[in-house]
């Protein structure tokens, strides 16, 4: 390991945005996990755990929470999903493991799965214990693994506990991708992600900061290395392409998370329209309440039964606040240096379920901030760009093509996980891909090495 | 037609209650005041903390089991009798009677084994007023060690001779304590009656340690690092006792008017003991908990209950139950029953597959949704398959398909079946269910008439060998 500071010691805390982001579940003491552990019916098969994208062992964490065994309760965690502190917070527990929860078929509550798990990572940090895996012996194989968001980093971790090294590449200058820098500071503070990384990185794994791969650099890699996996998530924001799109207060909602998470921005103006209604929508929504807007809302081509963002997070957008224009269509950003209103026009929709404009219907919205969220594409450019005529791996609508069970592509020496295959779920979703892969990945290079 | 108003007025032993609600001897009959709270409260009769030399105590005294977030299931002290003189304990009865002339008072006494020493306390103790006597002839910890308590109570001779010089002197009745400390609680309380005891009570506290403290390895309660067995009682000893007032209760040379003790803390508890025979309760734990108001609601649910049985008073009920509880060989080895798990009350937690597989019998089985009966697939087999599962989180625009999935109904592959024609009816898969009434114990019609044990083996159907079997281990 070299000498650098610890990730979470490598960023300037910021009192002023702890306080405006606040933690939207607060954590258990002691005194309140106890009961609520034992409130757990410890299923057998549990539902909560096989809902679980990385299957964590939720009922056996939760008894040894119980039983006062909080090592082994974050042991448990751990052990099958390396970011399990990140995702108790990150999750959309309702429509996972708390969803899944037994309870709710005889009008009970539901176990605070989330809660409790966060309480067993938070008490794990506490006692300053390392991380409860050693690595495996070197093997001298080793894998280089495109992105240092979940999916390698899961990747990694799989690889480093069989003794295979792990060389993590990434363009920004700290790890985590939108582990550290895409979920709401109010679920997930930055500082949190990146103590996380740092725990991981006790595995002994080398990070590459500020390098962007290309077509050449990923040649080189498949050479120097046994192995590739390609966690490289979602690239390009999508854009409306109507006019104004340029101006300056034009953004999309990455940016400004990533923005405001890092301390880069401080503040918005008062009025914001965000575009978009998908769960990222409403975390800029959110965060632009947060920030200091008066007037935020969020419009959307249709209506709030085909919207993507889960229906508890649309109550709490609702709950902080923010305006939803439903069966709108953005026309055009108004505005000469800057942004001053977004014009809109309502739609109908067909009996065929398309949705046309209505003639005469076009209106002004007036706002200070138009933040874009209808989507991304995926980044794989470089994977096509090579000399070579095919392309390094076979892609479907955008998404590189895996065999689910291994994250193996077409290409056998490379592997995928994450957004960049899943279309762009969950950060525990990227876990769960980076899991299988890494021990996909050691199982591949077994098999070479037997048969060679 | 109105039923009946009922009432808990009765007499035990020729006492006459108000209720048959005592407070039993420990720190809640500490003094005067305390009883008189009590009294007030609603409490029918106190037995006054033991009464005899005045001992010194330790602190700390008292420790606890605590079960899953609730406190003290389980209750233990290593306090002594009364600190306080004999003198000033006796002056309280007095003033006690004087202001409550219809509550009981008895006096809990416990003196050295000299029949001099037992009759001069026991005529303090009557001059004072109480209304009965109560021999301590269980108190487990420390003053056993000076050869009182449950070193009395656990040799029947002695037993048999002190209640024998009370009952020399005594002109109210005489009550004595059995410890639960002994193989058999019938012999004490058969050398109690033939001492002449009037009547018993029972039981006093279990010899416990009711913890280690994993931090510094030092057992509760501490006492300067180090700790002594002490007695244990509240809601988990109850089990125990009311097997030992069975016991007592079942066996005529035992059986005498039985005031009950053991865990009991609310009406229902209370109800139980009446059912095997006990004309009052004693109750300790509870009131040390909760406080002397808890009386309210065993008064009220006792008569409510009754009220909706059409007993109008305790005598109606008590020892109700005693006939149902037989010797094992009485019982009927033709009744047949089998679980039923009801699917639309089953949440899927699938614990009493788990429990029959491993604590049971192997005959609740996942296959509802194969073609025919599966009971060859193992909990490690459905593990093994649900591991390989690859599930994702559900994202509405990924996922058009799994919009409006829900999860109110529990998935038919995780409502476990009974096999019926393996199921011997042992009752574990009801018992650890979460939800009332999903798993329900039915009886099968098998055409049988009632056969027990010793029928059987009377007929001659039962090999010699296995009789001997049995006759070893009753």
């Amino acid at each position: 390991m070299s000498e650098r500071a610890p990730f979470d010691q490598q960023i300037v805390l910021q009192p002023e945005l702890a306080a405006r982001f606040g933690d939207l579940h607060p954590p258990l003491d002691r005194q309140a996990a106890m009961p609520e552990a034992n409130r757990c019916l410890f299923c057998f098969d549990a539902p909560c755990t096989s809902s679980c994208p990385t299957h964590i062992d939720v009922p056996r964490f939760i008894k040894k929470i119980a039983s006062g065994n909080l090592s082994g309760s974050a042991r448990t965690i751990l052990d099958a999903n390396i970011l399990g502190a990140s995702c108790a917070r990150a999750c959309p527990v309702e429509v996972l493991c708390e969803g899944a929860c037994v309870m709710h078929r005889y009008n009970k509550e539901p176990i605070q799965i989330a809660r409790l798990q966060r309480f067993a990572m938070d008490s794990f940090y506490e006692s300053g214990a390392p991380l409860p895996f050693e690595p495996g012996v070197e093997t001298g194989l080793s894998v280089a693994l495109i992105g240092a968001g979940p999916a390698s980093l899961a990747c990694a971790a799989e690889l480093r506990r069989r003794g295979i090294r792990a060389n993590l590449y990434d363009a920004r200058p700290l790890p985590g991708g939108l582990n550290t820098y895409g979920v709401a500071e109010y679920k997930l503070p930055l500082v949190e992600s990146l103590r996380e990384i740092e725990l991981l990185s006790q595995l002994g794994v080398d990070f590459h900061f500020g390098t962007t791969i290309d077509a050449a650099s990923l040649a080189e890699l498949e050479r120097e290395h046994d192995a590739v996996f390609l966690g490289i998530g979602l690239g390009g924001i999508h854009r409306l392409g109507i006019a104004g799109e340029d101006l300056p207060s034009v953004t999309n909602a990455l940016d400004l998370i990533a923005g405001y998470k890092s301390g880069e921005l401080t503040t918005v103006p008062a009025r914001v329209v965000v575009v978009g209604a998908g769960n990222t929508a409403i975390d800029a929504a959110i965060a632009a309440v947060r920030l200091g807007a008066t007037e935020v809302h969020i419009v959307y081509r249709r209506g709030p039964e085909q919207m993507s963002a889960f229906s508890f997070e649309y109550e709490h957008a609702r709950n902080e606040g923010v305006k939803f224009l439903w069966h709108v269509q953005p026309t055009k950003i108004r505005g000469d240096r800057s942004v001053e209103g977004l014009e809109l026009t309502k739609l109908a929709s067909t009996e065929d379920g398309s949705i046309i404009p209505q003639q005469g219907s076009e209106f002004l919205l007036a706002t200070d901030l138009v933040v874009l969220s209808i989507g991304q594409a995926t980044h794989t450019a470089f994977l096509s760009e090579h000399r070579n005529e095919r392309a390094k791996v076979q892609l479907e609508r955008g998404r590189i093509l895996i065999d689910r069970a291994t994250g193996q592509t077409s290409n056998p020496k490379f592997f995928a996980g994450g957004d960049c295959t899943n279309g762009g779920r969950e950060v525990v979703d990227a876990v769960a891909d980076g899991k299988r892969a890494g021990i996909g990945i050691a199982a591949w290079l077994e098999e070479q090495h037997v048969q060679a | 037609m109105s039923k009946p108003k009922p009432t808990l007025e009765s007499t035990f032993c020729g006492i006459k209650c108000l209720n048959p609600f005592w407070l039993a001897s420990a720190p809640p009959t500490n003094c005067g005041e305390q009883v008189m709270r009590a009294f007030d409260a609603g409490w029918g009769g106190a037995v006054w903390k033991t009464i005899g030399e005045p001992i010194t105590n330790v602190s700390s005294r008292y420790s606890s089991i605590d079960w899953e977030g609730r406190r003290m299931m389980g209750f233990n002290n290593i306090e002594l009798i009364s600190d306080r003189p004999i003198e000033v304990n006796l002056q309280e009865i007095a003033e006690v009677k004087r202001r409550y002339p219809k509550h009981v008072v008895i006096a809990s006494l416990m003196v050295e084994s000299k029949r001099d020493t037992w009759h001069d306390i026991v005529q303090r103790a009557e001059d004072a007023g109480a209304d009965g006597l109560e021999l301590n002839f269980g108190c487990p910890h420390g003053m056993s060690e000076r050869g009182m308590g449950s070193a009395v109570g656990q040799v029947p001779e002695y037993c048999e001779q002190i209640t024998a010089w009370v009952k020399e002197k005594a002109r109210t009745p005489v009550i004595v304590k059995l410890t639960p400390n002994i193989s058999d609680i019938r012999i004490p309380a058969r050398a109690a009656k033939r001492g002449g005891a009037d009547a018993l009570s029972a039981i006093n506290t279990i010899n416990s340690i009711t913890g280690i403290d994993l931090e510094t390895l030092q057992p509760n309660p501490n006492v300067d690092g180090k700790s002594s067995h002490g007695g244990y009682c509240g809601p988990a000893v109850k089990p125990i006792a009311l097997n030992m007032v069975q016991q007592v209760q079942s066996d005529p040379a035992s059986a005498l008017p039985l005031s009950g003790i053991g865990g009991i803390g609310n009406w229902r508890d209370a109800a139980e003991f009446i059912l095997l025979g006990c004309g009052t309760v004693q109750v300790c734990t509870a009131a040390m908990h909760y406080g002397y108001r808890i009386v309210e609601d065993m008064q009220d649910g006792l008569l409510a209950w009754m009220t909706e049985k059409g007993f109008a008073t305790i005598e109606d009920f008590r020892g109700l139950s005693l006939p149902n509880v037989l010797e094992w060989k009485h019982l009927n080895l033709n009744y047949k029953i089998v679980a039923r798990i009801h699917p639309d009350l089953c949440i899927g937690c699938q614990l009493c597959y788990t429990a029959c597989w491993d604590g049971a019998h192997q005959c609740i089985h996942l296959d509802r949704k194969s073609a025919v009966p599966d009971t060859t697939r193992t909990p490690a087999m459905v593990e093994a398959e649900t591991a390989r599962h690859i599930s994702t989180t559900p994202i509405p625009k990924l996922d058009a398909g799994t919009l409006g999935h829900s999860n109110a109904v529990t998935p038919l592959e995780r409502i476990p079946r009974v096999d019926e024609h393996h199921c011997v009816g042992c009752n574990l898969c009801a018992l650890v269910c979460p939800v009332e009434n999903c798993i329900t114990m039915e009886r099968v019609d098998n055409g049988l008439p009632p056969e027990s044990w010793e029928e059987r083996t009377t007929k001659g159907l039962v090999s010699p060998a296995a009789r001997q079997v049995m006759s070893t281990n009753t």
